[in-house]
């Protein structure tokens, strides 16, 4: 039978199916952080559960982490309480971890890939619904709730039911100044944020095997603001390039077996797929987000849809935008440039290449932090730190920041931020902040201009 | 985790599409290590205004609506995996969310936490509206093992699905754990002859 990419990994890893129900899912490595798995630690001690697989495990620190003075101990009590209770949980369960101040720690999606850890055909969890930007590599990777930390926690598998398969196709070549965030923000405009629930979403087609690992890991990590619960791009050369020689992958003999193997995985000619969608490069352009769910996102050139729904009014009234304007020429004074989504040194080197010998507006508060202390090396080595320095961007250390806001670093209420992260919720950045998604070149064009610009016009 | 069979109560209309996990417990409150308190803070930002003053006119507020049964609009539950969202629903006094449709991460939350996520048509959750619009007192019944939800007062009714296994561990208040640990001899043969 003729698999696809999905079914072939999914396949490989199914211990047992449960009659009339789920199959029991053999996950080879799960990433955990501070926040959603104190409380699986602690049901598996209160039920005397010792943890399985402690190596195939590795932590870091990254949602409510400083992204100042990361020398000192953490301010805030309740982050400093959760970030002492992971370092506790892994030391007892000996778990590695990259605590803050370790010259692995980062974001737990930027940090996997880059020490290795990811690997193609391998299953991965974490208890973060971004897990999904794993998928780059040909892997299912996904987020997990507590109760299922708990699980891989006690059996190293979880329970699921095989979801339904889904491929978005885009050919053709990408418009100058389109990157792959505004591929993914153009699918998820088009399919809406609940097309892909119950799917797991392949990849395909010229543009995805064009882009960098950088760039698959920005378009996997938002599979799940359309819903879906993972995404995958077949793993070729680029993939296999990207994970020799770092840290964790395969080595020699052993590698060259591996990428045997993953060579087998993409999906067969005429697999079939349960949905299937085609778009054209060619029509997409930079975006942006104008409401308050990923969904809700425009080219740069187009207005604000007319919609009577209530819904939708209410999201507009949040964002105080009308139907029917543009949001060219929209004052800005917050930007990021950061979270799992777009925080890898690629990202940082399409802002310092447009930033480079310019000033930002006065009026703008630009923040960059980077996804990891790898990057925020790189940034420094690079001479990108100079630039943004001379710019008068503010570098600061890595972490998710103000992506969800749970550290300090949260935009006023009713200010725009036009930020490179993966969700404008109501709040999501700050109690009343106004998210506006974009590419990490839009966003450091809004820092210049202190407005949004229709970067295209710059460009060609 | 406790067995639920059925469950008969008033319900607490939210007519909103798309309430993501943040809006049901936001980023700030996740610095719990526990599973305590939660409730306190579910939809906080729509609840309470910054200055903490509570917003009358939010259904959660509105004396008029009282229960266990939130009934919701369509894609409730995007977003973030935080299980947290459940544990705020199920600590505010939630035993049934009811939806035309229900995000992935969140419906296996909730099914593990004892929150059980009832899926209606379009047009049976314009009829709970309806209903709670006509009479806030309205009473609904979610029978689980019949995988029914009706108004009552009236013969207006509706089938849901609901993974049969997973049916089985909310009426008798199992939960995964067990069942894996169960299958600790085949997991460990597993991994001795791995396929890749």
């Amino acid at each position: 039978m003729k698999k696809t990419l999905f079914d072939k990994v999914w396949d490989a890893h199914v211990v047992d199916t449960v009659e009339n129900g789920p199959q029991v899912l053999y996950i080879d490595k799960h990433l955990i952080h501070e926040v959603t798995s104190p409380q699986a630690f602690n049901e598996l001690e209160e039920r005397n559960i010792p943890v399985f697989r402690p190596q195939q495990i590795a932590a870091t620190a990254d949602h409510n982490t400083p992204t100042l003075e990361q020398h000192l101990p953490v301010k805030d009590e309740l982050s400093r309480k959760q970030l002492a209770q992971l370092s506790e949980n892994c030391r007892k369960n000996n778990i590695t971890l990259y605590e803050l101040g370790h010259k692995y720690n980062g974001i737990v999606h930027v940090m996997a890939p880059e020490l290795g850890i990811t690997q193609p055909g391998m299953t991965m969890v974490c208890g973060d619904s971004h897990t999904s930007t794993h998928g780059a590599f040909g892997t299912i990777a996904f987020g997990i709730g507590t109760s299922q930390v708990a699980q891989v926690f006690a059996s190293q598998c979880l329970l699921l039911s095989k979801p339904k398969s889904l491929r978005v196709t885009v050919n053709g070549t990408l418009k100058n100044g389109v990157l792959s965030k505004d591929v993914i923000l153009y699918i998820i405009s088009k399919l809406g944020t609940n097309s892909g629930t119950g799917y797991f979403c392949e990849y395909a087609g010229d543009v995805f095997e064009k882009m960098s690992m950088e760039g698959r890991m920005t378009v996997c990590n938002m599979s799940i603001e359309m819903g879906a619960r993972g995404g995958m791009i077949a793993p070729d050369e680029t993939t296999f390039d990207y994970v020799k020689g770092r840290e964790f992958a395969p080595k020699n003999e052993a590698f060259d077996k591996k990428v045997a193997y993953w060579k087998t995985l993409p999906t067969d000619d005429g697999a079939p797929f349960d949905k299937e969608y085609f778009f054209d490069a060619e029509d997409i352009e930079p975006m942006v987000t104008y409401g308050t769910n990923p969904g809700m996102g425009i080219k740069i050139s187009d207005t604000i849809p007319v919609n009577n729904d209530p819904s939708f009014k209410k999201s507009l009234q949040y964002m105080n935008f009308e139907a029917g304007k543009s949001l060219i020429d929209t004052p800005i004074n917050f930007v990021f440039i950061g979270s799992c989504t777009n925080s890898r040194i690629e990202d940082f080197r399409v802002a310092a290449d447009y930033v480079k010998g310019k000033k930002k507006a006065k009026n703008v508060t630009a923040w960059l932090v980077p996804g990891s202390k790898q990057v925020e090396t790189q940034i420094i080595e690079e001479g990108l730190k100079d630039i943004f320095n001379d710019a008068g961007f503010e570098l600061r250390q890595p972490g998710c920041s103000a992506c969800l806001a749970m550290n300090d670093d949260k935009i006023p209420q009713n200010e725009y931020c036009v930020s490179t992260s993966n969700r404008n919720f109501e709040g999501r950045q700050g109690q009343g902040a106004r998210t506006i998604l974009a590419s990490p070149l839009m966003a450091a064009a809004t820092a210049i201009e202190g407005k949004i610009i229709d970067i295209t016009k710059q460009l060609n | 985790m406790e067995k639920f069979k059925t469950h008969t109560s008033q319900a607490i209309p939210l007519n909103i599409a798309n309430v993501d996990t943040d809006q049901i417990i936001p980023a700030r409150f996740l610095k719990a290590t526990d599973k305590k308190g939660f409730g306190d803070n579910v939809f906080r930002d729509w609840r309470f205004n910054k200055a903490g003053k509570a917003v009358s006119n939010f259904s959660l507020n509105n004396p008029l609506y009282s229960g266990s049964i939130l009934i919701a609009g369509d894609n409730f539950g995007c977003g973030s995996s935080r299980e947290h969202a459940a544990w705020a629903l199920v600590g505010f006094g939630f035993k049934v969310i009811v939806s035309s449709f229900f995000a992935d991460i969140f419906k296996g939350n909730a099914l593990n936490n004892g929150l059980l996520p009832v899926q209606v048509s379009e047009g049976f959750l314009n009829a709970l509206f309806a209903a709670i619009d006509t009479d806030a007192s309205t009473l609904f019944e979610v029978n689980l093992e019949a995988q029914t939800i009706s108004i009552k007062g009236t013969n207006l009714s509706e089938s849901f699905e609901i993974d049969p296994y997973k049916k089985t561990c909310m009426i008798n208040g199992y939960d995964d754990i067990d069942y894996l640990l169960s299958k600790k001899e085949l997991i460990e043969a597993f991994e001795l002859q791995k396929p890749y």
